[in-house]
C-alpha cells in the first residue's frame, strides 16, 4: 500500500479498469435517458448512443399523461401515484411495528421471545411464491381482492415485518440495557421508555429502515401483478403492461420516458440517502 | 441482560407481549401457516379455485413430467449459476479495487450500487433495448465497420437466458461489491501490518491472509446471490417475458402462469414448494453456521 502521489503503473491499471467498470454500470442509464430525448425517426436514424439533436420532450409527455396502458390511454401518472398512496402507509405501518417489535425482543424479552424472532427469520428467506395462493384465497374472502389500498398494501406490511423487525432488533441490542433499567428506577413504563429513551436515537435505524422499505416495495412486481388488477395497479406493473402493449410500432422513447419516470423516486432517495440504503442491504450480512 | 422477573411489574410486561402479539400472530399465520395451506393445495385437485379434493402427488407427477417445468429448472440451474459465479467474482474484484486507498472511492461507489435501487422491472426494460438486435449493441458493432457481427441472443431460444444473467449481473454486483467491501474492511489491520512485517507482497497478503477471512463473507454473499437468482421475476417477464416460446421461463415464471394464468393452483403449489425446498437446501447451512457463531 503506497502512499506517493504519483500514478505508478499498478495504479494506473486500477482506476481503468475501476472506470471501465463505471462505464458498465452507466451505460444502460445514459442509453435510456438519450432515447427518451429522441423522436421515433431519430431512433430509426441515429445509433442508441447518440446523444437527441435536442431536447425533445414528446416521449415524457406522451408516456405520463397520454400512453396506452391496458385499457386506458392516460399514462403512467396514475400508476405513479398509486404507488405513492401504496407505499406512504406501508413503509409508516412496518416501520412502526418494527421498532416496538424490536425494543420488546431486545428490552423486554420473555419466555420464548428469542425463539419467535428466529422463527420469524424465515419470512426474510423464501421466495414469496410460497404464500401467494393462500394470500389470494385470504384477500378475497376478506373482500379486498385486487385493490390497492387496502389490499395490497397489507400485503406488503405483512411480508415486510421479518426485515424491519429484524433491522430494528439488531439496532436496539446495542443500547444499554442500564439506560432503560434507570429509567424504570425513575418510575417509567414500557411506552414513555420507548419515547424518551428509544426514539430519540432511533434515527439512523428509522432511516435505514424506512429507504429499505420504501425501495422494496415501490420496486416490487410480484406481489403488484398477483394482487392488484387495472387502474389499481402499482407503477411497475403498469411500466411491465406498457412495454409489452402491441402496438403498430414500438415506441422505444416512450418505454425509456416511462421506465425513467418509474425510477425516478428510488433513484433520488439513493442520491440523497445512499449511505443508509447500503447499510440496509448489508444489515446482518455482515456483523459488528 | 433483559429484565429479570422481578424488575418487570406486570402491567409493562404484559403490555410488552401484547405489542409483540400482532406480529406472532402474523408470523404463524401468514407465514408458517400458508407454506402448510400451499402444501396442502398441491395435494389436492384445485385447479382455478381451492379445492380439497385429496389426489396424492398427482400434481408432483404432473409437475415433474412437465418439460416446460425441467426447462425451468435448467433455466435456473444455468442463469443462476453463472450469474452467483459472475456477480461475486466482479463483487470481489471491484471491492479489492476500491480498497487500494482510491481517490473518488465514494463515487465510485455509488455508480456500481445505483442499478440495485432501481426496479427489475426498470432493468429488464432497459437491457431489453440494449439487446435489440435492430438497435442495440449488435447495431452499434454493425455500424463500426463490422456489419456481419451477430450479437442477437434475447431472440435466440438457445440464449436468451444468458442475456438474463447479463442483466442480473448488471443490477446487482455493486450489492456484492458492497458486502464484500464490508467484510474487508473489517479484516482486522493487525493481522494485515504482521503479514507486511514478514515481508509479504501485496497480492500474498490478500491471497493468503485477507481473503480466507473473509470466507463468512463468500458464504454470505453466496446465500443471497442464490436467493436473489430463485426469486427473480419482474427482471425476466420484462426482459424476454419468459420467452422466445417458454425458453426463459424459470421456477418463479412457471409459478405464475401455472397459478394464475392457466388455472393450475395444485401444479402451482407445488412449483411453489420446490422453490421453497431449493431456498432452504442453500440457507439452512448459513442459519445453522449463523446461529453457532452467535451462541
Amino acid at each position: 500500500m503506497r502512499t506517493s502521489s504519483v500514478l505508478s503503473p499498478r495504479r494506473w491499471v486500477i482506476y481503468s479498469l475501476l472506470s471501465l467498470a463505471a462505464l458498465f454500470f452507466l451505460l444502460p442509464f445514459y442509453v435510456m435517458l438519450v432515447t427518451a430525448f429522441k423522436t421515433m425517426p431519430e431512433i430509426y436514424s441515429t445509433g442508441i448512443l447518440a446523444l437527441p439533436s435536442s431536447l425533445n420532450w414528446y416521449a415524457w409527455v406522451h408516456a405520463w399523461s397520454a400512453a396506452t396502458i391496458g385499457a386506458a390511454s392516460s399514462g403512467i401518472h396514475g400508476y405513479f401515484l398509486n404507488s405513492f398512496i401504496l407505499v406512504i402507509p406501508a413503509v409508516v405501518i412496518s416501520t412502526a411495528i418494527g421498532a416496538f417489535n424490536g425494543y420488546v425482543l431486545t428490552h423486554w424479552r420473555f419466555r420464548g421471545s428469542n425463539v419467535f424472532f428466529y422463527m420469524l427469520l424465515l419470512g426474510t428467506i423464501i421466495p414469496f411464491q410460497i404464500v401467494l395462493l393462500p394470500m389470494a384465497w385470504v384477500e378475497g374472502r376478506l373482500g379486498i381482492a385486487g385493490t390497492l389500498v387496502p389490499g395490497l398494501m397489507l400485503v406488503h406490511v405483512i411480508y415486510g415485518l421479518a426485515f424491519t423487525t429484524l433491522f430494528f432488533r439488531n439496532y436496539y441490542v446495542g443500547i444499554p440495557h442500564d439506560l432503560v433499567k434507570a429509567a424504570r428506577v425513575d418510575g417509567a413504563g414500557f411506552f414513555s421508555i420507548f419515547f424518551r429513551i428509544m426514539l430519540p436515537v432511533s434515527t439512523p435505524i428509522i432511516m435505514v429502515t424506512a429507504i429499505w422499505q420504501f425501495t422494496m416495495i415501490w420496486n416490487n412486481f410480484l406481489f403488484g401483478v398477483v394482487f392488484t388488477q387495472g387502474g389499481q395497479q402499482p407503477v411497475t406493473v403498469a411500466i411491465n403492461d406498457l412495454v409489452d402493449t402491441v402496438t403498430s410500432v414500438h415506441m422505444w422513447n416512450v418505454d425509456m420516458a416511462a421506465a425513467i419516470f418509474a425510477a425516478l423516486p428510488t433513484l433520488l432517495v439513493y442520491l440523497i440517502a445512499g449511505k443508509y440504503f447500503v447499510r440496509g442491504l448489508t444489515a446482518g450480512a455482515v456483523k459488528g | 441482560m433483559p429484565f429479570t422477573k422481578a424488575e418487570f411489574s406486570g402491567r409493562d410486561r404484559l403490555m410488552a407481549k401484547i405489542v409483540l402479539s400482532p406480529t406472532i400472530l402474523a408470523a404463524i399465520f401468514f407465514i408458517y401457516g400458508f407454506i402448510l395451506w400451499t402444501i396442502w393445495l398441491s395435494l389436492t385437485r384445485s385447479t382455478i379455485l381451492p379445492s380439497n379434493h385429496f389426489v396424492g402427488l398427482a400434481n408432483y407427477y404432473d409437475l415433474f413430467g412437465s418439460s416446460r417445468w425441467w426447462r425451468s429448472l435448467s433455466n435456473l440451474g444455468i442463469f443462476g449459476g453463472l450469474y452467483v459465479l459472475i456477480s461475486l467474482s466482479l463483487g470481489l474484484g471491484l471491492a479489492i479495487l476500491l480498497d487500494q486507498r482510491i481517490k473518488g472511492e465514494r463515487l465510485y461507489q455509488v455508480v456500481f450500487l445505483y442499478p440495485m435501487a432501481l426496479s427489475a422491472v426498470v432493468t429488464g426494460v432497459a437491457w431489453r433495448w440494449l439487446l435489440d438486435p435492430g438497435f442495440g449493441l449488435q447495431a452499434i458493432v454493425r455500424s463500426m465497420g463490422f456489419p456481419h457481427f451477430a450479437f442477437a441472443w434475447i431472440d435466440d431460444p438457445d440464449m436468451a437466458i444468458y442475456t438474463v444473467v447479463i442483466a442480473a449481473v448488471w443490477q446487482t454486483t455493486g450489492f456484492m461489491m458492497a458486502i464484500f467491501l464490508a467484510g474487508l474492511r473489517g479484516v482486522s489491520s493487525d493481522i494485515v501490518k504482521a503479514a507486511q512485517i514478514d515481508g509479504a507482497s501485496h497480492a500474498r497478503i490478500y491471497l493468503r491472509v485477507i481473503l480466507p477471512s473473509l470466507a463468512p463473507t463468500f458464504f454470505v454473499a453466496l446465500v443471497l446471490s442464490v436467493g436473489l437468482a430463485i426469486k427473480s421475476f419482474g427482471l425476466i417477464i420484462a426482459l424476454t417475458g419468459g420467452g422466445p416460446g417458454y425458453s426463459t421461463n424459470v421456477p418463479s415464471i412457471f409459478m405464475y402462469v401455472f397459478s394464475f394464468q392457466r388455472g393450475e393452483m395444485g401444479v402451482g403449489a407445488a412449483s411453489a414448494l420446490m422453490m421453497l425446498v431449493i431456498m432452504m437446501i442453500f440457507a439452512l447451512p448459513f442459519l445453522y453456521l449463523d446461529s453457532r457463531r452467535q451462541a
